[in-house]
């Protein structure tokens, strides 16, 4: 358990980083993806080892799996108008969340 | 038809409604109207008064109450009685011959319509004051008389002396009609009701005490005196003979002067009540009537000296009701009241033809001025023949119409000494002047050629009129003849019927006077065998004096006119100067103390209100920095919080010890970082600038 749990949290972290650190908005998209799947290991994890006889956790990460690709669509649909109006998908490009 | 006589003025406002909103671009439609509508009611008249007969002269009563004011009751209806069916008829006749006469009189006026339709608007008041049955109808009749006689008088307004004539009427009047309304006001007060009846018989009972039943009947009287112009209100009827002729025929010979005398006869019970009243009403009639004949002796404006005839002849019947009056109240029989209604019809007759006479002679001659006639008679035969008749009958020549009413009139003086002689001198007076104007006008040589070629007979609309009132003129009074039994001292009488036959001696006694008057006019002006020009120049102080009314005018207007315009530039002035003076002061007050008011909402209101604005704009200045405007940051703030969160919950002691320093160092980290981003950004666009000249520069290159 403590090895899955490890990997969930370094999957997070990277994640994490990724988003905070990445010009291209793909890019946050993608360690974005790290981050649910961190948490999907969470879920899958504790359900193995804590509410055996139940699929709570299973069951959740499948949706989570859906709703992500979902996200992941509007995400990609935003790129791609941020990328016609911009000429460009670097997030400093939009840095207008103010005021 | 008695019972409908109300439709006989309706039927006139329904003519003047009818031209005011849809014929008044139809002149002859208009007139047609006016002229149907007085036609129908001069029918119905006829019909009314033949009713009358028939039933021996019952009074007929028809009311409705129209309001109650405290216990005053405000009556409309109407009062048919014989006087009034008489007066119906006088009115009627009159009028539709006047308005007859006007379709050729007023021909091409500019405002042909509106002086029909004013004229069927006069009809219809003089008609409802005929008919009304109390005080209060009455008085509003009376008014809408004065309001329309004003309208008519200045018809001709452009004309300043026919505007100011207009005026002068209309003020006059308004000064007896003063006493008129406090005569009304002391009846409602003392008897608390307006009717007729119900006043005469209070008066009678002696409900109201003498003293003030004196008050009230001269208060009345003071009406009767502005409308029927007499003595000291007698100065505004010669000034309205500048209205257009037909006018002064209808205003001044059948109706708006008979009002007067209609209604001290129709108030006749007042005054028989009141012997002092009956007396002041006796000598004022006779004053202005002597007045009133002396000035016509010397005037030269045909109008003039028959409105002067009519102030006198008005002065006669005013003389004879008074008369009347006071010798019933001493239990006297008296003729009085049938000789001032006789006299007020066939007065009506002659004294309506002799204006539309001399109307048509203006019309003729396109002047005023008698001494510029002369040696119209064959040029003007009809307008000449019916004049001369006209003449005949006012001056008491048998058998006239004229003849029998004078004769009443002096058998009523003829137990009063005074009166007598004064009434003979006048009737005297009368024959004269009437006769001075016959023969200026339509004998002798014509004293202006340029004038007299022009001159023709008028048209037939204008004599037609005239040679019906020259029959009336003769055959009026007939109906008065002393042989008569049932003649009209048994219809209109007051009291009881007294008939007193006639008096031969009386009757010889005024046709010489009046033929000697006539006489006297035939020697100085036809035969000239005494030259008014000497006469003038021998008795020359009574000549100016007579020649100049008595300075009537001058001495009103020097003491009343000018004392009051005198005081109303008084009033003016303290209303410039104090009245305003206190407005402005208020308003500039006003606009100081608003002053005050703007600087403090400026300043403190405004200034509060914009200080707690700019304090917040301040501080948000500040805490802006916080909001970088980047996503990414969002995202560490969240992880911060996360953490600062995880730390509560697993070192809150800690935390809780030192949370000011620990937060301080939270907050200045965080504007640290967003000052960095601030200027990295600023960093970044120069680079972003840098990068953007470079791509410029290379497309230029590759082009």
């Amino acid at each position: 358990m403590f090895h899955y749990l490890t990997l969930a949290a370094l999957l997070f972290s990277i994640g994490l980083f990724g988003v905070i650190t990445r010009r291209n908005t793909i890019g946050i998209l993608m360690s974005l993806e790290l981050m649910f799947n961190a948490v999907n290991i969470n879920f899958v994890t504790f359900n193995r080892y804590i509410m055996t006889d139940g699929l709570t956790g299973q069951i959740f990460a499948i949706f989570i799996v859906v709703v992500a690709a979902a996200e992941a669509t509007v995400g990609l649909a935003i790129v791609l108008l941020v990328y016609r109006n911009w000429r460009g998908i670097d997030s400093d490009n939009y840095a207008v969340m103010k005021w | 038809m008695i019972e409908h006589a109300y439709i006989i003025p309706l039927l006139q406002l329904f003519a003047f409604v009818l031209i005011v909103f849809f014929l008044r671009w139809r002149e002859p439609l208009s007139a047609a109207c006016s002229i149907a509508m007085i036609a129908i009611g001069w029918v119905m008249s006829i019909v009314v008064l033949i009713e009358m007969i028939g039933c021996h002269g019952v009074a007929y009563e028809a009311y409705f109450y129209l309001t109650a004011f405290a216990s005053l009751n405000f009556e409309i209806g109407i009062l048919v009685d014989p006087l009034t069916a008489v007066m119906l008829m006088v009115v009627t006749t009159v009028g539709g011959c006047v308005v007859i006469y006007s379709v050729g009189y007023m021909k091409g006026d500019p405002r042909f319509s509106r002086f029909f339709s004013y004229l069927s608007l006069f009809l219809f008041s003089m008609l409802g004051l005929v008919l009304a049955n109390n005080f209060f109808m009455i008085f509003i009749f009376w008014e809408l008389v004065g309001l329309t006689s004003y309208l008519l008088i200045g018809f001709w307004f452009e004309k300043k002396v026919a505007s100011d004539a207009g005026k002068k009427a209309f003020i006059t009047t308004r000064i007896g009609d003063l006493g008129f309304i406090v005569g009304l006001l002391l009846i409602a007060v003392y008897t608390g009701t307006f009717n007729f009846g119900e006043v005469f018989d209070k008066a009678g009972a002696g409900v109201i005490p003498a003293g003030v039943l004196t008050v009230i009947a001269v208060f009345v009287f003071c009406g009767a005196v502005g409308k029927s112009a007499q003595f000291p209100l007698h100065v505004w009827l010669p000034d309205a003979m500048e209205g257009p002729t037909p006018v002064s025929a209808l205003i001044h010979a059948a109706t708006m002067v008979a009002a007067g005398v209609y209604l001290v006869a129709r108030t006749m019970p007042l005054f028989v009540a009141s012997a002092e009243a009956a007396m002041v009403v006796a000598v004022i009639g006779l004053i202005t009537s002597f007045i009133a004949a002396s000035i016509g002796l010397v005037q030269n404006d045909i109008k003039r000296v028959l409105a002067y005839s009519t102030v006198s002849q008005l002065g006669y019947m005013i003389m004879a009701l008074g008369l009347f009056g006071y010798d019933s109240a001493h239990n006297h029989h008296s003729a009085g009241y049938v000789a001032g209604t006789l006299h007020l019809m066939t007065h009506g007759c002659f004294k309506g033809l002799l204006f539309l006479g001399a109307g048509s002679v203006i019309h003729a001659v396109h002047t005023n001025n008698i001494q510029e006639m002369g040696g119209l008679g064959p040029k003007m035969r009809t307008t000449a023949i019916t004049f001369m008749i006209a003449s005949l009958s006012i001056a008491g020549i048998f058998p006239f119409s004229g003849f029998w009413s004078k004769d009443e009139i002096i058998a009523t003086v003829q137990h009063h000494p005074i009166f007598m002689f004064f009434t003979l001198v006048i009737a005297f007076m009368t024959a004269f002047y009437m006769w001075r104007l016959c023969f200026l006008t339509f004998f002798g040589k014509p004293r202006d050629q340029r004038k007299f070629d022009r001159v023709h007979e008028s048209p037939r609309v204008m004599t037609w009129p005239l040679v019906f009132l020259a029959f009336l003129s003769i055959f009026a009074g007939w109906v008065a003849l002393p042989w008569l039994h049932h003649g009209y001292s048994s219809f209109v009488y007051y009291g009881e019927i007294h008939h007193a036959g006639p008096n031969y001696l009386l009757m010889i006694i005024s046709t010489i006077v009046a033929l000697s008057g006539i006489g006297l006019a035939y020697l100085i002006y036809y035969k000239q065998a005494i030259s008014a020009d000497r006469l003038a120049e021998r008795f020359k102080p009574v000549y100016t004096l007579l020649y100049n009314k008595y300075y009537f005018d001058e001495l009103y207007d020097l003491i009343l006119i000018r004392p009051l315009m005198a005081f109303a530039r008084f009033m003016w002035t303290f209303d410039a100067r104090v009245i305003d003076g206190l407005v402005n002061l208020t308003g500039s007050a006003t606009i100081l103390w608003s002053d005050i008011k703007e600087w403090f909402d400026t300043w403190i209101v405004d200034g509060a209100v914009n200080g707690i604005g700019w304090l917040v704009k301040q501080c948000s200045a500040v805490l802006r920095f916080l909001e970088p405007g980047r996503v990414q940051f969002y995202v560490l703030f969240i992880l911060a919080g996360i953490v600062v969160a995880a730390l509560a919950k697993f070192e809150g002691a800690f935390i809780a010890a030192r949370w000011p320093v620990l937060s301080a160092i939270c907050l200045a980290g965080l504007l640290v970082l967003g000052l960095l981003t601030r200027f990295a950004e600023a960093g970044q666009k120069e680079i972003q600038a840098a990068a953007d000249a470079a791509d410029m520069n290379a497309e230029g290159q590759e082009q």
